[in-house]
């Protein structure tokens, strides 16, 4: 009851204690104004806790992440000392491939000494801590060269080296003369060094292309990590996942929502439909380890076999969204067309399903983005690990070879012991984060782009 | 009617998958996610050095590891287990159950097991007898045992500063815990005398079931919250001591080595844990590492045996290697594990 119809009602009213005027408010007003303020201030303050935290979020993972996007360089002229790389000087291929990155050591050591030599550095190091400031990568890396190259043995060429993860730390911040007294990684000698060539342009800090297209490195050099194979494990396992999730879901759901007789039976399944949506992902992991890897024999730690899993973790989402859009298309369509003599087949797929295909596009992308980036699934079928160290080079390499996933790879560097890994766990999840922004993205705009409100 | 034409490719691709798991061109090694970090640094240079594709390292703990070594011979089982510990008697039978009877098993090296604190907090100079007192669950006081009373390091002993005790050490899943538990609180329990008053009340019927319950009972920990189990890797422990600076942990060697910066290290019986101390003997706190191989797969995976002998060569698991490099005691007796490597010597004595 409200003011309005209790002061008629009431035959011998109470006079109004301020007149009735419209322009002043009685107490009760004033009560219910206040708490329409109150409940205002009280989701202004919800939004703004979100915000809040939105924003320590982003800032964390900004902040921690960007140094995974710079790296320190060296660049060194090396002498590619036919003594060591062909001792025959035959430019046999099989004997320079019997040199090993072991066996690169004293060029990297000479390049390193002459550098010193060259630009008159003061320094009582010894060739072996001289060259301790490189990556462990740079041996590798000359290695790939010379046998790309074996004419240039003998030559001395221009390389660009990786620092070590204690230099690039330095270079950033994360390492600093205090934190480096009890380290036998580096020492404060090094560290002058490192400050002598930065200082003669040798030594810089750079964008750094590898981290986002290059493949997993060792414990033992963490500069050389890169994200590139497991974004490519990654976007395997979505290719299996749209591949099948989107036509089993659709399907399935054609045929729930239009062709299927409502009885016990569908009720059954709709109700199991939804609590699939609510099992913990992990149980996924646990039921494609029984079927996909000890019952059907398909390879462990393989982007199919974790596509396989994702989609049955994506299926119920896909068939909810898709099931929830055909609901929405107006009865009225059908029956338009069923009035025009059109097959219930023709109907649903000349009318029904292009006009629900916003909502199943926008579904199946949600779907997606939440199997992109999921982790648990993966941990139990073998792709969590060092895995992600070849990149694919054919289509049935990408679904078969061992590789890992984006959300799996950063877990993994998350939990190694160099603190540089860790930088690199934060700027893998600003990739990440980026595709989940886009996908999301995506499916807004299509949304807002083709959906048809009756 | 894309959808079909996705579908059906897809079926092929699934098809032809099942043909093509027949062919496994790389090594695949699961196991301790001690030994993880050097298994990487070999695969690594193996990929780099041999024209074999790199082998995939999986981690998960060592008793996973064998548990999947175990399951049986053929491509979609691992080819090496990597374990911080030897396998068991029960492990060896359950491979054989499966049809895994040749393997090989392989020393690369030593570990040591290192207690450490925030930098900023506390150093210790620890003995057995101080872990043992700490976090027992019964000690031995005026000849009784009695529920654990001490609840500060000085309740330990009279040298240390009152700070509440707060381990964390490593859960039973860790190979390292069984090492944390015979080497220093074992050895504690009979420093204490604890050992023997357990040896006398023991119930069993021989000697020896006597020495087990007795020893079983003196690994038992406290479980008052003093004592914590980290079942996640050393990344843990060092995120929990860093929220609680009165917090020690358990760590392997070259994890601490990493992290010098946060953390300080703990003398055992007076010695400083290093490669130098533990190579000698004398940091009394080490354990092998190890890794094992089906001798089955030896010829059928490609680069496996290859992969064996890289991995304990001079040049990677020598003094002087990137794995000695990393932190792993570099093992005396190398040239041996080399040539029962070199000759696949299988466990048991016949090759």
């Amino acid at each position: 009851m409200t003011d309005l119809t209790q002061s008629p009602a009431g035959t011998a009213p109470e006079p109004r204690k301020h007149g009735g005027s419209l322009l002043e408010q009685t107490p009760r007003t004033k009560r219910r104004n206040a708490a329409e303020k109150r409940f205002r201030g009280y989701g202004i303050a919800a939004i703004a806790a979100g915000l809040v935290m939105l924003v320590i979020l982003v800032t964390t993972i900004v902040g921690k992440g960007t140094g995974a996007f710079q790296q320190t360089f060296v660049t060194l002229n090396v002498e590619l000392l036919e003594a060591k790389l062909d001792k025959k000087g035959e430019r046999n291929i099989e004997d320079i491939k019997k040199v090993t990155t072991f066996g690169y050591a004293p060029i990297i050591k000479g390049a390193m000494t002459a550098v010193v030599e060259e630009l008159g550095i003061e320094t009582g190091l010894k060739a072996k801590d001289l060259a301790g400031i490189l990556s462990k990568d740079v041996a590798a890396q000359l290695r790939d060269y010379v046998i790309a190259n074996p004419d240039q043995i003998g030559q001395t060429v221009e390389f660009r080296f990786l620092a070590s993860s204690r230099v690039d730390g330095y270079l950033k911040g994360r390492v600093t003369r205090e934190s480096i007294v009890n380290d036998k990684n580096i020492s404060a000698e090094q560290l002058d060094l490192v400050d002598a060539l930065a200082a003669a342009g040798v030594l810089e800090k750079t964008f750094n292309l590898d981290f986002i297209f290059g493949a997993d490195a060792s414990d033992a050099r963490p500069e050389a990590a890169g994200i590139g194979v497991s974004m490519l494990g990654s976007l395997f396992m979505m290719f299996v996942v749209l591949a099948l999730a989107l036509p089993i879901g659709v399907a399935a759901s054609i045929y729930l929502e239009e062709f299927a007789p409502r009885n016990w039976l569908t009720d059954l399944i709709e109700v199991n439909i939804s609590n699939l949506a609510a099992v913990p992902s992990i149980v996924f992991g646990i039921l494609g380890l029984a079927v996909f890897i000890n019952y059907m024999h398909l390879p462990t730690s393989a982007p199919l076999v974790g596509g396989l899993v994702l989609t049955l973790m994506t299926l119920p989402t896909i068939i909810i969204s898709t099931r929830a859009s055909l609901k929405s298309v107006p009865p009225s369509i059908r029956d338009a067309a069923l009035g025009v003599g059109a097959s219930k087949m023709q109907a649903v797929f000349h009318h029904v399903l292009p006009l629900a295909a916003p909502g199943i596009l926008t579904g199946t992308i949600i779907g997606l983005a939440q199997a992109l980036g999921e982790t648990a699934p993966l941990l139990l079928i073998g792709m969590v690990g060092f895995i992600a160290s070849n990149a694919p080079e054919t289509l049935a390499d990408g679904l078969l070879a061992p590789n890992s996933a984006m959300p799996a790879q950063i877990y993994e560097w998350a939990k190694r012991a160099d603190p540089a890994f860790y930088e690199r766990a934060w700027g893998g999840i600003i990739i990440l984060l980026l595709f989940l922004v886009t996908m999301n993205t995506l499916a807004v705009i299509l949304r807002r782009r083709f959906e048809r409100r009756w | 009617m894309s959808f079909v034409k996705l579908t059906a490719s897809t079926l092929a691709i699934a098809a032809v998958s099942a043909t093509a798991a027949a062919a496994r061109d790389q090594v695949q090694v699961a196991g301790s996610s001690t030994v993880l970090p050097y298994a990487s640094i070999v695969a690594e240079a193996f990929g780099e050095n041999f024209d074999f594709p790199t082998p995939v390292v999986e981690s998960g703990g060592s008793s996973a590891g064998l548990k999947r070594f175990c399951e049986g011979v053929g491509e979609n089982t691992i080819d090496v287990a990597n374990a911080s510990r030897k396998i068991k008697d029960k492990e060896i039978a359950a491979c054989a159950e499966n049809g895994v009877t040749d393997i090989i098993e392989v020393r690369i090296g030593y570990d040591g097991i290192v207690f450490a604190s925030d930098s900023s907090a506390n150093s210790f100079e620890f003995t057995p007898t101080d872990w043992f007192l700490a976090l027992s669950d019964k000690v031995l006081v005026d000849g009784e045992l009695v529920d654990n009373p001490n609840t500060t390091w000085a309740d330990v002993n009279a040298d240390f500063p009152a700070v509440d005790i707060q381990a964390f050490v490593p859960g039973t899943k860790h190979g390292t815990r069984e090492v944390f538990e015979d080497k220093v609180i074992l050895a504690g329990c009979e420093a204490t005398g604890a050992f023997e008053h357990l040896l006398a009340h023991a119930e069993g019927d021989s000697d020896k079931a006597k020495k087990k319950a007795a020893e079983k009972a003196c690994i038992a920990l406290r479980t008052d919250g003093k004592s914590v189990d980290i079942d996640g890797d050393y990344t843990e422990t060092l995120a929990r001591i860093e929220s609680n600076k009165d917090g020690i942990g358990v760590f392997g060697l070259a994890f601490y080595e990493n992290n010098t910066d946060k953390l300080q290290v703990a003398t055992m019986s007076g010695i400083v844990p290093s490669t130098e101390s533990i190579a000698t003997g004398e940091y009394p706190v080490s354990r092998p590492l190890f890794f094992y191989v089906k001798k089955a797969h030896i010829g059928v995976i490609p680069g496996l045996k290859e992969y064996a002998e890289f991995f304990v060569a001079d040049e990677v698991a020598g003094e002087d290697g990137p794995l000695a490099e990393y932190g792993l005691v570099a093992d005396p007796e190398l040239a041996d594990t080399q040539e029962a490597v070199a000759n696949e010597a299988v466990m048991g004595g016949n090759s």
